[in-house]
């Protein structure tokens, strides 16, 4: 006991003096920043406000991670190529022709429901069939060989959305409708950044509703709580996990299109980062658990465009925006520092981890 | 076992010596660095080392359509047929230098047009001269590959410019054309935007301007508002010209967000020729209405340029989808005027070019007529027309203003 | 696949249209029209053929080998007609619309390749009698008895082979017999028609009459005394080491190269595996001390401006592995208490700021900044400069040999013991009394050094170093070969970087393809070997432990 307390002790000390560095960083950097006041506070909404809206868009997608993770225990890198195969599809064959015949302006809500419809609709088909050849019949095999599959699945659904549509940027179409500005808190809000905002928090509603009230989403947690007791309860626990991921890339699928409303234009490696992005966002906020993936998208998003400024800017930094993922990651380390299971996450998830 | 060891020391054994003898040139090659020969039937082969892959494959693949394109429009060079050898530099330096072992184990290639990146580009040069070949670039813009105190070796050339001649060119535009005083630089972390965007700076200041911001985004972002933010609170108050000279994903990102973000609604935004292509103006839209780019000056090329791009739609499906393409066809030209100045062919039809030959050639182009202007190399491989054009965005066209 | 099912002409059916969407795919990501100019066999068969009939062809063999005796013929080519039907909507929808708006590759030139340049109608019952005739061919194949197929599956599979790295061995035919004997073989990458036909009978007779005296073969080594076992054992580690140090003579300028760069990735390989296959600890963001130990080499050596010592080589080495070292301990300790996919998403991080860190502007200064480290020396041995490839291959190939013995004498020690205990369940480790602190710290530590070693060299070899080279598809490819080439087996290692550095830089003719096959190959070997190619004994055992009709070997033949 003598001996493991002495471990301990050691062990904290280096830990709270990482802590307390990184702490003195920010608290120094932010007073240098806020003393030195080049930003307005119009300036500081408006970097919060950006900060939702892109944390919005990791919420959906870290969704997906967060869901497939719940019941098999399982990094799926491939989520971010679900997440452009959807928006890229629906861009080639949808928003460029209405566009292109003005439909999309005389019609917008319908052609974005169009647009949303076949978004969701491809990335749920490329998720199952996905899951379908390379998850399923890995079910029993070590922990690592299906993450090595993922990053598989990952790049090779990168490669060949970019030889079917080509490697360039593709614009997607602007929304005339959703173009404007709407007057907030003294700045102005952007009318794309607001549609993403609500709708990231309708289907986040959406989605815990799903999972809490009805059967399938009883089904999904059966099966994410003990795989084969819910078999022997009489859940088809392949179909489960088929809808698990359907959900998840449906949410991927929407995100998609928000993500293009606001910056209108596709490419083939879109998904790559947002999918990193995304999965930090979910183990931040407790990996396994919905709101979770939601406060840890905001809570990175947030991150992401508040911190830079007011970190660094202070500490004469140059370019500190190139930094910007440091931040992120040493958020994220410094919270899992403080809380190794995430931000809300289960004690339960460390143990199955 | 035994008989298996004995085999396998015998196959050791005979590969040395097999390999201490190598092929010996032909009798006729007195060039210093040796010569690459066809026979009659043979086609000349060169290659391309160009970033075919991951996120900045449009580049590369447009300037591989340049030369293949050079290739198909000039048919026969010194009566042979050409072949070319595709490689991947993936604009890495670890790229680069496997794309270089490649080509120089190989003795009938020629010549090579590569690398896209200059960051493959250092490492491959030092490859590429060391086995006596010779390499035009297309697209290497850092200034120290033409820089012999630091990653120069003959038988490098390029076709692109120095970023130092188009940055001091925007910078010029900007403070004595436009009269803008005060100006942001914001470049994404990638060698070539970090090297124009400095040079931008420098010549922006030594002008009498102001640079009030000089920032960066990371490569893959898509949220650039917190960085325009910044810029337009910066202390000298929002710069009246925004420069971000970089690829067309960010470039598209920053042109379209500028207009949102609250104070640079007024600012004149820029960018540079990793931006400048039909697909980028296409990838901006609206929101490049009324923007500067800077790039080679293709306008007086008239006929050829009006060619090439027809044959790119027939032969690629699309209009050239970025700005290196006529670089690369000017370095493949260049290097094909090269191989029938040097190259000598016997009766039979056979043709041996000489690699020292066809270098000191190459560096000694002077008045070269391409599309990227009138090409005279200078004893460091910078082989490009100094002239940079800035065009305006208009309506998804670009119009050539200046000079 | 449930055995009892019964294989219906249905699932021939459904066999079919899977080939032929798969061929679609192909066709429809420009895979077929880069090749339809590449000459396999000359004048007879493109390497776009053998990707149309690929698909079909297995699926057939597939179908065959499911069905019943007596109407295997006919699944087969059922299979081998029903696959040609989705090619054909394509070629007929790509006639009647142009679809190149929406999808790029599907040209003009794709349809006539696929129609073997006769025209939509006529090219699509080519198609129609080309693919029921290769099913049937696959049916008749796999009726065959055992010793006659697999002899002629191998003769194929050589023959394809042979044809796919015609390039390389073009190279070195030249090299050693000289361009007029070459010539006679493979001319401008297509093997000679009569070649080809040597090579398949050749092959498959040699594949047969091996088959046949194996078992005698097999039976005399097993009857073999002890001593003359050991002496075999001697004459093939000599033969070995013997092959190993003549390595570069054999393979020419690139070819050493390309032994260089999987060198560079089996030294990380066998870092990582120290970290992730005997200690358990998933790390994503190894390539920080690649980096490291790369920055370091780069820094201490550099001739340029941002060099600050010029010292040699054979100085910087150790200061940068120390370096490596150092930063595995630091990095290591905030996350000792971290598990599973925490500690994951946190290494990640690590490799990730490392890697923006030396590309910003912050750092510039001192490190260059996007612009790099450039005018690094490469190292030199006695005064001579090792320039060539086939030089640098010793040095790599010692810093290879030393992690290796360091690894094996690990795996063997008390550490590597406590190592496996702790993967397997760290709470009953250490209840155990393993000290769990300076075990992960350790492994940290020395996982760092082989990586910060391999990065030195790296360094060195290029003579420049750019932040973009330590991205994290570095971290990526090295967990990924240690799996595939089975966790915690240092053999798996080597055959592992062969497999993914060595092979996608032969291929490179596939060009922008490289990544899809490379990924489509994680999964193809993922769903056939999940546990790697060459697992270690234990992980053998516990993937077996289930299913008792496999006796369980003794780990004594463990690496």
């Amino acid at each position: 006991m003598q001996r493991r307390l002495q471990n301990i002790n050691y062990l904290d000390l280096v830990l709270w003096l990482i802590r307390v560095s990184i702490i003195v960083i920010v608290v120094w950097g932010s007073i240098a920043t806020l003393s030195d006041n080049p930003y307005s506070g119009r300036n500081w909404i408006d970097f919060i406000v950006f900060g939702i809206a892109q944390g919005s868009m990791y919420a959906l997608i870290a969704i997906g991670y967060t869901l497939v993770y719940g019941v098999l225990f399982m990094i799926n890198f491939a989520h971010g190529e679900f997440f452009m195969s959807g928006v890229m599809t629906a861009t080639v064959f949808v928003a460029g022709p209405l566009s292109a015949s003005g439909y999309l302006d005389r019609q917008p809500v319908i052609s974005l429901l169009l647009i949303l419809a076949v978004s969701m609709l491809t990335s749920v088909g490329v998720a199952v069939l996905t899951e379908r050849i390379a998850y399923r019949p890995l079910r029993k095999a070590p922990r690592l060989v299906p993450l090595i599959t993922a990053i598989g699945a990952s790049f090779f659904l990168q490669y060949t959305f970019r030889g079917l549509y080509g490697s360039e940027v593709k614009p997607f179409p602007q929304v005339e409708a959703l173009s404007g500005k709407i007057p907030f808190l003294g700045t102005e809000l952007l009318e794309s950044q607001l549609v993403v905002i609500i709708a990231t928090v309708i289907m986040l509603v959406g989605l815990y509703l799903f999972v809490m009230r009805t059967k399938t989403g009883k089904a999904i947690r059966a099966v994410a709580e003990d795989k084969d007791v819910a078999a022997l309860m009489g859940i088809d626990v392949d179909r489960t996990i088929s809808i698990t991921f359907a959900l998840g890339a449906a949410m991927a699928g929407a995100a998609g299109v928000l993500y293009a409303l606001v910056f209108r234009q596709v490419h083939f490696f879109m998904g790559f980062l947002p999918g990193l992005k995304a999965f930090t966002a979910a183990v931040l906020g407790g990996i396994g658990s919905i709101p979770g993936a939601a406060i840890g998208g905001l809570f990175l998003g947030i991150f992401e465009s508040v911190g830079p400024p007011l970190f660094l800017d202070g500490l004469n930094v140059p370019a500190y925006h190139q930094l910007k993922d440091v931040i992120a990651f040493t958020m994220l380390v410094l919270i899992l520092i403080f809380r190794p299971q995430g931000i809300i996450g289960e004690r339960l998830a460390e143990k199955k981890a | 076992m035994k008989k298996m060891l004995f085999i396998l020391s015998v196959l050791v054994v005979a590969s040395m010596v097999l390999a201490a003898c190598g092929p010996a040139g032909p009798a006729e090659c007195t060039d210093e660095l040796g010569c690459a020969v066809y026979g009659p039937e043979d086609p000349i082969r060169i290659a391309s080392a160009l970033v075919i892959t991951g996120p900045d494959a449009q580049l590369g693949l447009d300037s591989q359509h340049g030369v293949e394109i050079a290739i198909a429009m000039r048919g026969n060079v010194a009566g042979h047929s050409v072949e070319l050898q595709a490689e991947d530099d993936g604009c890495n330096a670890e790229g680069g230098q496997a794309a270089g072992q490649k080509i120089v184990s190989d003795p009938s290639i020629v010549a090579v047009v590569g690398t896209s990146c200059s960051g493959a580009g250092v490492p491959m040069s030092k490859v590429i001269s060391e086995a006596g070949y010779v390499m035009v670039s297309p697209s290497n813009t850092a200034p120290s590959l033409t820089d012999p105190a630091q990653a120069w070796n003959p038988g490098y050339l390029r076709t692109a410019h120095n970023d130092k001649v188009q940055g001091a060119a925007m910078a010029k535009f900007a403070y004595e054309v436009l009269g803008l005083k005060t100006a942001a630089a914001i470049h994404d972390g990638d060698p070539y935007t970090e090297g124009l965007a400095n040079a931008f700076r420098e010549s922006f200041e030594s002008l009498g301007g102001k640079v009030v911001a000089f920032t960066a985004v990371s490569k893959g972002d898509t949220d650039m508002k917190p960085v325009l933010t910044a810029v337009a609170a910066s202390e000298g108050g929002a710069p009246e010209f925004l420069f971000f000279p970089v690829f067309t994903a960010e470039c598209a990102f920053l042109a379209k967000q500028t207009k949102e973000v609250t104070g640079l609604e007024n600012t004149v935004t820029a960018a540079a020729d990793g931006c400048f292509s039909a697909a980028a103006a296409e990838a901006i839209g609206e929101a490049g209405n009324g923007m500067y780019f800077s790039g080679p000056d293709l306008s007086f090329s008239g006929d050829t340029y009006t060619t090439f791009k027809e044959q790119y739609n027939t032969l690629f499906g699309s209009d050239p989808i970025s700005v290196f393409h006529a670089h690369a066809f000017d370095a493949t030209n260049m290097i094909f005027d090269c191989i029938e100045k040097v190259g000598v062919t016997s009766d039979d039809g056979s043709l041996s070019v000489g690699r020292a030959a066809l270098r000191s050639c190459l560096y000694a182009t002077s008045g070269y007529q391409g599309i990227t202007g009138t090409l005279t190399c200078n004893e460091y491989g910078d082989c490009a027309d100094p002239k940079i054009s800035v065009s305006i965005l208009e309506n998804g066209e670009y119009k050539r203003i200046w000079p | 696949m449930n055995p009892e099912k019964k294989f219906t002409l249905r699932d021939a059916v459904n066999q079919g249209l899977i080939a032929g969407l798969i061929t679609s795919l192909i066709s429809m990501v420009g895979m077929v029209e880069l090749f339809s100019k590449r000459q396999l066999i000359a004048n007879l068969m493109t390497t776009a053929q053998v990707f149309i009939l690929l698909a079909p062809a297995l699926l057939s063999y597939q179908s065959a080998r499911k069905s019943a005796k007596n109407n295997a013929l006919a699944s087969g080519a059922v299979t081998g007609f029903f696959a040609s039907i989705p090619i054909i909507v394509l070629v007929l929808l790509a006639s009647a619309f142009d679809l190149r708006q929406f999808l790029v590759n599907v040209s003009p030139n794709l349809i006539s390749t696929l129609t073997f340049g006769q025209g939509p109608v006529v090219g699509s019952l080519i198609l129609v009698a080309i693919n029921t005739l290769i099913g049937l061919l696959a049916a008749i194949l796999h009726q065959l008895d055992e010793k006659i197929r697999n002899p002629i599956l191998t003769g194929l599979l050589w023959t394809l082979l042979v044809g796919m790295f015609s390039e390389i061995l073009q190279e070195r035919l030249r090299a050693f017999f000289g361009i007029s004997f070459t010539n006679l073989i493979i001319r401008s990458k297509a093997l000679q028609p009569t070649v080809a036909v040597i090579l398949l009978v050749g092959i498959t007779a040699i594949a047969y009459f091996w088959g046949q005296r194996g078992a005698s073969f097999s039976e005399r080594i097993a009857n073999q005394s002890a001593t003359q076992r050991r002496n075999m054992i001697i004459a093939q580690r000599v033969a070995f080491f013997v092959l190993l140090l003549a390595m570069p003579l054999l393979l020419g300028t690139y070819l050493s190269e390309v032994v260089n760069n999987v060198g560079i990735y089996v030294l990380m390989g066998l870092g990582l595996n120290i970290v992730v296959g005997f200690a358990g600890l998933l790390d994503l963001g190894y390539v920080a001390f690649f980096a490291i130990g790369a920055y370091v080499m780069a820094i201490l050596t550099s001739e340029g401006f941002l060099g600050v010592a010029q010292t040699s080589f054979w100085v910087a080495l150790p200061v940068s592995v120390i370096t490596a070292v150092a930063a595995g301990i630091f990095l290591g300790t905030p996350v000792l208490r971290m598990r599973g996919d925490y500690l994951a998403i946190v290494t990640l991080g690590f490799g990730e700021i490392i890697r923006i860190m030396a590309n910003s502007d912050l750092l510039k200064p001192f490190i260059g900044g996007a612009q790099g480290v450039l005018q690094i020396p490469k190292p030199s041995f006695f005064g001579t400069s090792l320039i060539q490839p086939g030089q640098l291959y010793y040095v790599v190939l010692g810093g290879v040999l030393l992690a290796w013995f360091v690894s094996t004498r690990l795996s063997n020690s008390r550490l590597g013991r406590q190592w496996m205990a702790m993967r397997e369940d760290e709470d009953v480790a250490e209840a155990m009394g393993i000290n769990l602190v300076n075990t992960k710290l350790l492994a940290f530590a020395i996982g760092a050094g082989f990586s910060g070693l391999s990065g030195a060299i790296y360094a060195s070899k290029l003579t420049s170093i750019f932040p973009h080279s330590f991205n994290l598809l570095i971290s990526i490819n090295v967990l990924s070969l240690i799996i595939v080439g089975g966790m915690g087996s240092l053999p798996g290692v080597v055959i592992g970087s062969l497999i993914l550095v060595g092979l996608p830089e032969l291929l490179r003719e596939f060009a922008e393809f490289r990544l899809w096959m490379y990924g489509a190959l994680l999964i193809v070997m993922m769903l056939a070997k999940p546990e790697g190619f060459w697992p270690s004994a234990i992980t053998k055992r516990e993937l077996h432990a289930h299913d008792e009709s496999i006796p369980i070997e003794e780990p004594a033949a463990a690496d």
